[in-house]
């Protein structure tokens, strides 16, 4: 949802950070996209394309790493990874819990030269 | 295109002047409104959407990046009063030259300037440098790309809080019966507790005209062709509606419910409106809205007895996306349950009001603490 909206914020993010470090061009926009966050991957790939075209990062490689959702099941008392929410707990079923990681997504770090 | 939410271009208009919050081509929003007296939470990334006045007949072929955005770690206020000049060139890359009069206290050792600066660490790789030869650096970032609705966000919930406002996102698909609701309650409140609204559609001003009929205050957000209201016009909604204290501010949302689920306008709570007519699978379908939401309302119970509708299977699918949602059920029409959600609200607004009272408080007894110190040093 929005992917879009979310490649032009991080060509923001992307071109700021590169402009205040005096780079010539970003070679490489690293993403951590959480699985239980809002976004299409292959969505977002397409939308950064477009959306680095005529900015610092046009060209640039384009790395996202997924991060697991985490969640901590309260009948096990531990903390399980979930691959989508309304998922149940792995262990036990259940489906008592508490969503703890991986539904953000970030900018990472940018390599620039 | 719209800049939260990549829907496409339009122009967003919030009724009650041509000073609404426009879009631009490259997608910027602009307000005619200046809220810039802030202050920052400890440790939050956030950013500043500089609104400055411009000529309504602006040309808007060329754009301007001016977002910028600071990572501090740590608490600071800052009055900004900067004179925008307008004389500047339309290069790709220009800076704004801000100059701030304020005062940080700066934790001891951080560094950090007020060009357009994000702090960075780890400048990794060459160290020094040979002419001519590029060197490839890694510059750490580790920012939100939410960060810019999230920093309206922020305003808009400190800005609730200090005046003891219980603020409500309501969000649904189209056709739950949320307006019809909403006028419900706010009759039923009538002498118990003000409320004020904020609509949200892509066309037309029928949900506001319906609520200042009950003579309640409502500002009519119309976002165009976007699918959601986000932090930023709530912030200029609250600007030009200014509720009153220890009132309850209503937000409705566009009906929709799928994009309004992933942006904070700054609530004490989303409440999701779910209709009986609507089937029991919603909250399975649909699953970040009903996970992000504190409190289902089931609404139009009253046409139970003529539906198909497993009651039980759609409390269960609740519960299975969000174990800690609380439900009630309602009938806007019927008026059945309706105490039962008056009371829900009444208590959230208790608590605001408290809340800011217990603020007040506390600075009311640190000035009578630095009053004391005060005399003590000047030995009267």
């Amino acid at each position: 949802m929005h992917e879009m909206a979310l490649a032009e914020s991080v060509r923001e993010i992307v071109e700021e950070t590169a402009r205040a470090n005096d780079a010539r061009r970003v070679s490489l926009v690293r993403l951590e996209i959480g699985r239980l966050a809002q976004v299409e991957i292959e969505a977002m790939r397409f939308a950064f394309e477009v959306v680095q075209r005529g900015s610092l990062a046009e060209g640039a490689r384009l790395e996202i790493v997924e991060t697991d959702g985490t969640a901590w099941c309260m009948l096990c008392s531990a903390a399980i990874v979930i691959g989508r929410r309304g998922d149940p707990c792995p262990a036990c079923q259940s489906f008592q819990l508490q969503v703890t990681g991986g539904d953000r997504m970030r900018v990472m770090d940018i390599e620039i030269e | 295109m719209c800049m939260t939410c990549g829907c496409g271009s339009g122009e967003t208009h919030i009724e009650g002047g041509d000073a609404g919050v426009h879009t631009h081509a490259d997608g910027t929003t602009h307000s005619h409104a200046h809220p810039h007296g802030h202050s920052h939470d400890g440790g939050a990334a956030h950013s500043h959407a500089h609104e400055h006045a411009h000529e309504p007949t602006h040309d808007d072929a060329h754009g301007h990046g001016h977002g910028h955005d600071h990572d501090h770690d740590h608490d600071h206020d800052h009055d900004h009063d900067h004179d925008h000049d307008h004389d500047h060139d339309h290069d790709q890359d220009h800076d704004h030259d801000h100059d701030h009069d304020d005062d940080h206290d700066h934790a001891q050792g951080h560094t950090h300037s007020h060009g357009h600066a994000a702090v960075h660490y780890g400048l990794g790789a060459a160290g020094g440098a040979a002419p001519g030869m590029s060197q490839t650096r890694l510059v750490q970032i580790e920012r939100d790309i939410l960060a810019k609705n999230d920093g309206h966000a922020q305003r808009n919930r400190a800005a609730l809080a200090a005046r003891g406002v219980f603020a409500l996102n309501l969000v649904s698909s189209p056709g739950s019966g949320k307006t019809t609701l909403l006028v419900r309650t706010i009759e039923l409140l009538q002498g118990r507790l003000p409320v004020a609204v904020v609509e949200g559609d892509q066309q037309t001003s029928f949900d506001a005209d319906r609520i200042r009929a009950t003579g309640a205050p409502a500002l009519q957000i119309n976002t165009g062709k976007g699918c959601h209201l986000d932090a930023a016009m709530v912030e200029t909604a609250l600007a030009r509606l200014a509720p009153a204290e220890d009132s309850v501010l209503m937000i409705e949302n566009v009906g929709n419910l799928v994009c309004p689920a992933g942006f904070d306008l700054g609530e004490a709570h989303k409440v999701v409106v779910l209709s009986v007519t609507e089937g029991e699978d919603k909250p399975l379908k649909y699953p970040d809205m009903f996970a992000a939401a504190s409190l289902m309302l089931l609404n139009k119970i009253d046409l139970l007895p003529h539906l198909r509708f497993d009651l039980q299977a759609c409390l269960a699918n609740a519960r299975r996306v969000n174990p800690a949602i609380e439900i009630l059920q309602v009938s806007a029409t019927s008026d059945e349950g309706m105490a039962a959600w008056l009371a829900w609200i009444e208590r959230g607004a208790q608590a605001a009001s408290q809340q800011r009272l217990a603020e007040v408080d506390t600075l009311q007894r640190r000035v009578a603490e630095l009053e004391a110190q005060l005399a003590r040093l000047q030995g009267t």
